[in-house]
Parts: structure tokens; sequence; C-alpha cells
């Protein structure tokens, strides 16, 4: 039986394990009706032309956890971040681990789905927010909506300013010989809050799982919005991540995605700009090798005037890895005033590695001022040569390098422990610590 | 007498299609449909040789088989396929074809459409294929190219006097099997050029095709096919003009350029045929299908200026598979009204040290849409492959769209790919700067489409970079907001 065939038809058992009376229901069973005439994506579809599920669908998945690890806080310390006080959001093998947490209701929500689609005084936003941004014909957000149960719930009320960031850590433990996640997040900013939030998914064993996971967010008027996605998994785990940001008017949401680790992981990231003077920015470091890709897939939605949208995607490749980069700007005739700019620059270190890159623009608008550049090159070699000349060993000047490709991303990351894990990383990608901060 | 802007815009509005007159010439067209049996008698009203039957049967068992794609950035009522008539030649016909046999109706029309064929012959040093519905009419200056050893002949002349060329390339760069409208044209085309310059020959003027859709309800189905060998080199024009019509004309037409080993085609187009009225009613339907294959140091340059058509869907393309080879495509496309055009190039890096340059220039103008679609592809033994890819569009008025696709794949760490685009639109100071020194908005928006597209028609040889010029207005003509 395919994984598709096992999803539809274990649908009935979950929905019995949950109350059937929840206005969500409904949701959920338009959801699976709908995959299940999708299906999985396929290499036909134009979305889905360089990347290939094959491969992470041939596993037999189990769906639903039986068995349940229990993680010591001092074994799993060194994926939190380091000197920061967070709030966190803990998920062990898809559910919730409040020894691990530390939610707050106190003026803010930051606990889970779970609490907030089964409890009254939480129905007010959920049927407000829950279920209305996501792309109801891509078939991997359906899925994901037929099966949401359990995730990470935020809600910031007005004027709030959240004074730690959200970090949200998804583990795997391999209690399971393969094992399937779909959570989904709903976080809702309401007006003049702010927030930072850092995602990652850990898998903590050699076991298959692949993560499909949807994030609904909701910027208000004058939210502020700070989103981290570390994904730096193992290589026998893939991650596919749907992301459908909604913003208000004047309103800033940030996400940054740095891919190092993964068998395969694609980013859908989906912006809609539903009122006027909105920033919306996405930056993104990859760096990949062996037979590792990852597929950034982003559209930003220009619906209204005078918005404004920055992408910048760098990417490092060696070994055999593919990498694949499809932005997406489409500005409509009525959003006059916007300003669209799309970079992605890509480095191919060898000679099995693949990028495959689509900048497309789709602009009905006239006095807009819209730019896309890709570029694919290579380290320069006279810069090389200078810095060897000057007694720096190629190793080192190909990382001194490296991060000054990259640079331009990682200035922007506005939490410092973030930013210092995320440099760590690359040292130990590129198996040399440069010492000093650029 | 003062000439108010309320008065232009009537004018423009109301003005036709400068090129639109229907010239009576008696044709001879075939049944409408089409089957295995118009394809054998295509065929055999061309005096085709066994093979070149076969091949054309073989297409359209192929073409039976496919599906129309829809993949393109245009909408369009599908053409019937079996409502057109596949077949018409001007009926009269001498088989010597010297100029003064020529129907004079025929002459008459070139001479509308500011071609007259004796005009050319002493004054332009150009040689022109010119082709009516079809069927070769007038070739000129044959002798002088038979001089060098060029061949430049209709393709039905080319496939009884020169069938072991026609047979060693064609379809070699444009297989049958390739897309629906190549597998189309590869079973009915109807003529076309032929074009073979020999080994170490420079051509001495620039080859020059006409082509015109007369006939009404007839497709136009064109084969080309250019092959330079060794060290040569030819420049080759091809021009189109299509008479007013209301309904849909098609044409889908193939274009094979051979570039051997350290030769070089230039390719140039200007396009012009009936754009459909302003309410977006009728216009031609051009599905073309060009393609060239460069060897070891060889350079193919397309350049194209498309301001005709209502649905144009064209892919001027490079196969770099030589080493060093260059691929260039510089392209103008200019939408107005309802127009749609979806265009763009391949350039596929196989050989090393490839080089390619495109530059896409895209004007979208009234309710038109505006596409460029490319791939660049750099293959694992492309080593040191570089590629500049370059698209700007410019928008006037919000009622149109400008639409990037561009394709990059690339699996060679030696690589070095380019791609910028922008969208901008005219801007007020730069129309108020020309006000203030007396230009009127119309021929400051001339004037800066004029610049904007500079890049471009600097590529095209000096005869055509003039009509293009003037075509370029004419298009964009009534778009000022």
């Amino acid at each position: 039986m395919s994984l598709a065939d096992k999803l539809v038809s274990s649908f009935l058992a979950f929905e019995l394990d949950i109350n059937v009376q929840s206005p969500v229901h409904n949701i959920r069973t338009e959801a699976i009706k709908e995959f299940e005439k999708l299906g999985f994506p396929n290499k036909k579809l134009e979305a889905w032309k360089y990347t290939s599920l094959k491969n992470v669908l041939k596993e037999d998945y189990t769906i639903f956890s039986k068995k349940k690890n229990v993680l010591e806080f001092k074994n799993i310390q060194n994926y939190f971040l380091e000197n920061t006080e967070t709030y966190k959001l803990v998920f062990v093998d898809g559910s919730f681990d409040p020894f691990l947490s530390q939610t707050s209701h106190d003026g803010v929500d930051i606990c889970i789905l779970s609490a907030a689609l089964t409890k009254p005084v939480y129905s007010k936003i959920i049927s407000k927010y829950f279920n209305t941004s996501i792309n109801k014909k891509d078939s991997l957000s359906l899925l994901n909506t037929a099966f949401s149960k359990e995730g990470v719930y935020i809600h910031i009320p007005k004027n709030k300013i959240l004074e730690k960031p959200v970090e949200v850590i998804h583990f795997a433990t391999g209690n399971e010989a393969t094992l399937m996640l779909q959570p989904r997040n709903l976080i809702v900013l309401e007006k003049n809050s702010q927030a930072e939030i850092i995602e990652t998914h850990q898998s903590l064993t050699s076991n298959p799982i692949f993560t499909n996971s949807v994030t609904e967010i909701f910027v208000d008027q004058d939210a502020h919005l700070d989103y981290y996605k570390i994904q730096n998994d193992n290589l026998t785990s893939s991650l596919i991540d749907n992301t459908y940001i909604s913003q208000q008017k004047k309103s800033v949401a940030k996400v940054h995605t740095f891919s190092f680790g993964g068998k395969l992981t694609r980013n859908n990231l989906n912006y809609f700009q539903k009122g006027s003077y909105i920033d919306s920015i996405m930056k993104g470091i990859t760096i990949i090798d062996e037979n590792q890709l990852v597929d950034h897939h982003t559209l930003v939605d220009h619906a209204n005037p005078n918005c404004e949208s920055h992408q910048d995607y760098k990417g490092i490749y060696s070994g055999k890895s593919t990498g694949v980069f499809n932005g997406k700007i489409v500005v409509d005739k009525i959003a006059q005033k916007t300003n669209a700019f799309q970079q992605n620059n890509n480095i191919l270190l060898t000679d099995k590695s693949t990028i495959n890159s689509k900048p497309q623009l789709e602009i009905f608008a006239d006095d807009v001022k819209c730019s896309h550049g890709c570029t694919i090159g290579q380290l320069d070699h006279d810069a090389l040569f200078y810095l060897r000349a000057r007694g720096i060993p190629k190793k080192e000047a190909k990382a001194l390098l490296t991060y000054a490709f990259a640079n331009n991303v990682l200035e922007s990351v506005n939490i410092p422990s973030v930013k210092s894990r995320i440099k760590k990383i690359i040292a130990n990608k590129l198996g040399v610590d440069l010492g000093f901060d650029l | 007498m003062a000439y108010t802007e309320e008065e232009l815009k009537k004018e423009l509005e109301t003005k036709e299609y400068e090129y639109g007159f229907y010239t009576d010439i008696d044709s001879e067209t075939f049944p409408v449909g089409l089957d295995e049996s118009i394809v054998r008698a295509i065929s055999k009203k061309k005096e085709e040789p066994e093979w070149m039957t076969e091949w054309r049967l073989k297409a359209y068992k192929v073409w039976k088989n496919m599906k129309e794609p829809d993949w393109a950035n245009v909408k369009y009522q599908k053409p019937d396929f079996q409502a057109i008539a596949y077949y018409s030649a001007p009926t009269v016909l001498d088989p010597n074809k010297t100029l003064d046999d020529v129907d004079p109706d025929l002459l008459a029309m070139y001479k509308k459409l500011g071609i007259s064929v004796d005009e050319q012959k002493k004054m332009n040093n150009v040689a022109m294929d010119i082709v009516v519905d079809s069927v070769s009419v007038a070739t000129t200056f044959k002798k002088t190219l038979g001089e060098k050893g060029i061949i430049f002949m209709s393709i039905s002349e080319a496939i009884k006097e020169h069938p072991e060329l026609v047979k060693k390339y064609i379809g070699t760069v444009v297989p049958t099997t390739d897309n629906y409208y190549a597998a189309l044209n590869s079973a009915v085309f109807s003529d076309g050029s032929f074009c073979y310059i020999p080994k170490g020959v420079k051509c001495p003027m620039e080859l020059s095709t006409y082509f015109r859709i007369n006939q009404a309800g007839t497709g136009q189905f064109e084969r080309t096919l250019v092959i330079a060998d060794n060290d040569s080199y030819v420049s080759y024009l091809e021009g189109c003009t299509a008479p007013s019509r209301d309904e849909n004309q098609l044409h889908a037409a193939v274009v094979e350029l051979i570039a051997l080993d350290g030769s070089e085609i230039k390719y140039s187009t200007v396009q012009n045929w009936f754009p459909g009225n302003k309410n977006g009613k009728g216009g031609v339907y051009n599905f073309v299908t060009k393609r060239g294959i460069c060897g070891t140091n060889s350079k193919i340059s397309w350049t194209q200026v498309e301001t005709g058509s209502a649905v144009t869907w064209k892919y001027p393309s490079c196969i770099l598979k030589g080493d060093n080879s260059v691929g260039e495509f510089y392209s103008i496309a200019v939408t107005n009204n309802y127009q749609q055009a979806d265009t763009g190039t391949k350039m596929i890096h196989l050989g090393k040290n490839t080089k390619s340059t495109i530059i896409s220039k895209g004007i979208s103008a009234g309710k038109s849409q505006n596409s460029y679609r490319g791939l660049v592809q750099i293959n694992s033994r492309a080593e040191n492959a570089r590629n500049f890819s370059q698209c700007d569009s410019l928008l006037m008025g919000n009622k149109c769209g400008a639409h990037t696709f561009p394709y990059i794949e690339a699996k060679n760490k030696t690589a070095i790919v380019e791609h910028e685009a922008s969208t901008s639109k005219i801007g007020e100071d730069q129309i108020f700067y020309c006000n203030q020194r007396g230009i009127d908005t119309e021929k400051a928006i001339a004037l800066i489409v004029n610049g904007f597209s500079k890049e471009v028609l600097n590529k095209l040889p000096m005869e055509f970079a003039v009509e293009a010029q003037k075509l370029l207005e004419i298009s964009l003509e009534g778009s000022v907001g």
C-alpha cells in the first residue's frame, strides 16, 4: 500500500481518537478528501519539477507513534540556544513534552495547538484564523490539515512586545523504525505587537523521519515578526515546511532560513500582503553536500500599493548536492509603487553538484520597481590567491571567502545567540573556525 | 491647426493595420482538414521523392497522438486543425521564374509593402526569396550566389535538386517529435527556404525572405533550413507581414540552423503579423520552433523584433554542442491591445568554454501580456561555460502584464551564470524633460522606447534596423496613458 493510501485509510482512526464534534472536524474531512484526489506531488507538476519526493515517500512511515521515549534535558541541552532566556515549546516524536518546555499564559499565549483547538477560550481566534491562509490546492498542506492536531500556538495581544524569544524544537527519538510527523502551527500577532521565534527540527536517530509541517502566521497592523528556521538535521530526515504569512498594514515580517542538514528539505514560504506599507523580508543561507537537496520556493503576493519585499538567498553546494530556488513575485494591478527585490547567489564547489534556479516575476502594475538577480559561480581565484599570498592557508582562505559570501544574510540576524549558533554550524561544515567576527 | 490630444487618440484608435489589404490572386487551395491523404497530396503536389513523403507521414503519425501544449502563459481559442486548408499556391506560376514573369498583382502587393522586388534588386544588395502563401515566387541574385557555390532556394526545390543535403540535415535540430507544432509543420510544410554556404565562404550579401499570409483560412507552415559549412559566414533576414483578416490565422514555422565547425550564422527576424484589432479580434497565431546547433568554434546569433501576432509562442534556441561555441539571443517583444507573447530562448551548454548572451526587452501596453521564458542549462561536461542574461520589461499602464520565467540549471562547478531582470515604467520626469524641450508626449515615448531597445536594434542589419524602429513606433501608437 502506498503512503498516500495508508494516510487516507488511517484518517478514520485518527478522527475517532479525537473529538469529532469539534468545528475543525469539517475542515479535516474536507482536506483529506481533497488530498485523496490530488495525491502527493510528482515531478510533472511545475512546482516540483526539480524535486522528487520518490525517495522520501518509499518508506513505510508510522503515522501514529505509539511508543514513548523520555528525553533527559542534559542530553539535549546542546540543541537549545546558549546563554539566552527563552520560552520553550518542545515536541518529542510529535507529542508535546511539558517537562522540557516553558509555556506562558501571562498576558500572552505561548502554548500548544491541541489545547487551542479544544478549549472554548480560544475558539474565537481559532475560527477567525485557523486554516484560512493555506493554499487549498497544495496537497501537502491539505494532508497536514487533515491530520492537524498538535503544534505551536502563539497569540500575542495588542501592543505587547514579547521580551524573550520563543524556541520551538521538534525532536525525533527513533522510538519507531520510521516516523512521519505533521506539526501544525498557528501564530497570531495582534496590532503593534512583536515576537521572535526560532524553529528547529532535530532527529536524534538514524531512522528515517519525514516531517510535513504547516505554519500559519498572521501579522496584524504595525506588528513585527522575526522568524528563524534552523535546518541542521541529520541525513536520514526529510522536511517539508509550508509557511503562510498574512500581513496587514505597515507590518514587518522577516524569515531567515538556514539550511545545512537533512536529506531533503523543501521550504514553501508564502507571503500575502493584505494592506499597504508592508515589508516582507526573506533571507536564507544554504550550505549542503553529499546527496542533500534543499529547495526554496518563495511566493510574495503584492496585492496592495506601497509595499516592499526583499529576498536574499545564498547557497553553497558541494558533493552531489542539489539546490533549487524558485522565487515568485506577483504584483497585482492595484499594487502600484511596489518595490520588490530578489537575489539568489550560488556557488558550486564540485562537479557533481547542481543548482536549478527560477526567479520569476509576474507583474501587472506599471509604477513598480522590481528586479531580480541570479548568479552561479565559484570562489574568486584571484581573491583566494591574494589571501594565500598573505600567508593564510587555503582552507582558511576558502572559509573566509565563504563567510564573506554569506555575511549579508548573517548580518541581519538580530539575536546574538542565533548568530553564533549559525556561525558555529558553518564553521563545522567548512571544518574551519575563523575565531573572529566579520 | 492645433492638434489636440483627443484628436490624436481618436485617430490612433481608428487606425487600422497599415498593411491590411487583400490581393485578389487565384489560389489553388486544397480542401480543408488534415488526414494522411492530404499529407500525401501535398507531397505529391510538390513532386517530392518517396523518402520525403515517408518522413512527412511519420511526422503526421506522431502529431496525431500529441496534445496541444498549454504550459505557455497565453490564453486563446485553440485552432481547429480540421478547419484549415493545408495547401494554397498562387496558380499564376511561371516555371521560368524571372521577375518579369511574376504576376503584376503580386508585384503591386509588394510595392504596397514598400518592398518592390526590382527596387530591392537594384538598390539594395539583398537577395530575396519571396514567399507568398508558401510558394516561392521569385528568387533573385541566385546567379551571383551560385558563383560562390552558395545554394539559396526554396526548400521544395532543394528537396529535388540537393536531396543529399536536405536528407542529411532536415529534422536533425528540430526532430519531428520535438513538439506539437513542429510535428504538424513536418507533416504539412508547404515551402520555405533552404540555404547552404560551402566551406570557407563568406556570403557577400544578406539573404532575406519575406513571408506573407494571403489566402483566407490557410495556415502558413514554413520550413527553413540554413547550413553553414566549416568556416563560413551567413547573415539571414526574415520579415513577416500579413494582411488584415477577421478569423485567426495559424502560423507554425520551423527553422533549423546548422553551424558547422568555425562557422557563423546570424539570423534576424522582424515579425509584424496582423496583431488583431484594438478589441482583440482577429490576428495571427504564431507558434514557431526555431533552433540552431553549433559545432566547434562556431557561433549562432538570433535577433528578433516581435511586434505583431495576436499570440506569439516562440523560443529561438541554441545548442552549444561544440567546444568554444557561442550563442546569442537579442530580442524585443512589443505587445499592445490584446496581444499575448510568450517568448524567450534556450541555451543548452554542452561543449567546453561555451558562451551565451541573452538580452531580452519586453514592452507591454494596452491590455496585453508579455512573458519572457528562458532556459540556461549548463551540463556537467560544459567546463568554463559562461552565460549572461538580462531581461528588462517596460510597462505602459496598469492593464497589461509583464512576466519572466527564467530557468537556470547548472551542473558544473566551473560555470558562471548571471541573470538580471528589471521591470520599470517610463518615468514622468523623462517625459517632462522631453516636453520641456518641445518634444510631444507621443514622440517622447518613441524616443524612450527606442533608447530602451537600442541594445537589440543595434544588432540588426542596417536595412532592418530602420524598419524595425518604424514598427516599434507604429505598434505603440496610442498607448500613451
